[in-house]
């Protein structure tokens, strides 16, 4: 494959993006070096993260939000819109069907639009361990809004709040009760809030249960994941985290089949990247989604370089042992890492 | 270095206006099976946004699953689009209905495989396999 040139993806040359995604994807040494000259021009799209359970309609309001940005009242320019979508690999055979695209058709034929299917690849949180590097790839290019939607997510598929500036949340009515929504994880993640398919009946109860949880004090613990449990808390942490807890979380409606709804949300959705803009909460949402990117890469050399340093067969002999229980799991990585003294 | 894998990424499509996908979705789910990425656009695509949908997601292979008779005119319109959006190596794929008659034809034109009725899933994936080999 010829080499892509670094100019072409800059100027949104759709072959070259589309090749250098790949090459970002599969995590090859060209992909490496793309990143390496593209990461300079990135920092200027709007990253908004689409997440929720399967079946409560992401794709199609993913869709619907798109047209929207495409089709802008008069005066307003039509905005480039590129869509990351993540769909799962199957965890047995590592292939995967990606069938976003089927929900979104209406978006075809338009040269303002980019959308890419990607599988999850084994990872954990609803996202790929590369879906940073293809969110740079298309903010380089020029895309104005990246939308990233995650897999189908339940509970703990929280990866999208490191990764976008402003995380939609998607339910639909009907899903789990109350408890569902005290429970920690997704709905703390979210900085809007939206009950699709509201002209279903029971609609109205889903906004409710969602309001009285808003309603509930300590919600403000969302903010806690601007920082992560590892972070220091310098000062200036602090005083961002006071400007995060002053934004409201909305609680929309939408039906996206329609479009009823969209032109609101779209709207919140931009309240929410000018609050950021206004209260320094952009900044830190780049360092908080900058950190993540660099920790997980540390992780990943850290790993593949231990492993190449170990002796071979030592792994095997290790495994083995522990698999007739005759060390424990922490003794066996005491042995892998510290060596077998210990 | 980082581990990097590839997986053979194939674009499957329903072209024309017949809506019976049950092939098109027994061969995505085989090919997922084998380990492939399949993107799967559903019914009623035209060529327009088959070419498109392969250019944004840079696919190895397009496997067109066609039963209503317009072969002939179909194959040989995405084969003409990919090449002018510089997808001349993108390998294509029919299933469906296919006369015998026209197979020649359409392999001439550049169609990679031909599957009628009854094809083992198996034969199919390994055809992409062996065509779409990565390095």
């Amino acid at each position: 494959m010829p080499d892509i040139l670094i100019e072409d993806v800059l100027s949104g040359n759709l072959l070259a993006v589309s090749r250098s995604l790949t090459e970002v994807e599969n995590n090859t040494e060209q992909g490496r070096q793309l990143l390496d000259q593209l990461f300079p021009h990135t920092g200027k799209a709007h990253l908004i993260g689409i997440t929720g359970a399967p079946g409560t309609g992401k794709s199609t309001l993913v869709n619907a939000l798109v047209r929207h940005y495409r089709r802008p009242p008069e005066g307003s320019p039509a905005l480039q819109i590129g869509v990351i979508a993540v769909d799962p690999s199957s965890p047995f055979s590592g292939g995967a069907v990606l069938g976003d695209r089927i929900r979104m058709q209406d978006l075809a034929g338009d040269p303002g639009v980019f959308i890419r299917s990607t599988a999850s690849r084994g990872a954990l949180g609803g996202l790929s361990s590369t879906t940073s590097g293809l969110v740079e790839v298309l903010d380089a290019a020029g895309y104005d809004r990246v939308i990233i939607e995650t897999v189908g997510a339940g509970q703990a598929e929280v990866e999208i709040a490191r990764l976008a500036h402003t995380a939609v949340v998607i339910e639909a009515p009907g899903l789990g009760d109350d408890i569902q929504t005290i429970k920690a994880g997704i709905l703390e993640i979210a900085d809007l809030l939206v009950v699709n398919k509201a002209d279903r009946p029971d609609a109205r109860r889903a906004v409710r249960t969602l309001q009285n949880m808003l309603e509930l004090p300590g919600h403000s613990a969302r903010d806690r994941r601007h920082h992560g449990p590892a972070a220091p808390a310098p000062q200036e942490e602090q005083q961002l985290e006071r400007d995060h807890s002053s934004w409201e979380i909305p609680v929309l409606t939408t039906v996206a089949t329609t479009g009823v709804g969209v032109p609101e949300l779209a709207a919140r959705i931009d309240a929410h990247r000018e609050h950021l803009q206004q209260t320094g909460g952009w900044t830190n949402k780049e360092q908080v989604r900058i950190k993540a990117e660099l920790d997980v890469l540390l992780r990943r050399r850290l790993v593949d370089r231990w492993k190449s340093s170990i002796p071979s067969g030592k792994y095997q002999v290790v495994l083995d042992q522990l698999v007739n229980r005759q060390i424990s799991p922490q003794r066996a990585v005491d042995w892998l890492v510290e060596g077998e003294k210990s | 270095m980082a581990e990097s894998r590839q997986s053979i990424k194939v674009l499957i499509a329903k072209p024309g206006l017949d809506g019976h996908d049950r092939g098109a979705k027994v061969v995505a789910r085989a090919l997922r099976d084998a380990g492939m990425e399949v993107v799967y656009t559903g019914l009623r695509q035209t060529p327009e946004m088959i070419t498109e949908a392969a250019l944004q997601e840079d696919v190895d292979a397009v496997g067109l699953s066609i039963l209503s008779g317009a072969h002939m005119a179909l194959a040989p319109r995405v084969l003409e689009l990919l090449q002018a959006h510089g997808l001349g190596n993108v390998k294509l794929f029919l299933g469906g209905i296919i006369p015998d008659q026209d197979v020649p034809k359409l392999k001439e034109l550049g169609v990679t495989g031909i599957y009628g009725p009854g094809t083992a899933t198996q034969t199919i994936i390994e055809d992409i396999r062996s065509a779409c080999q990565t390095s």
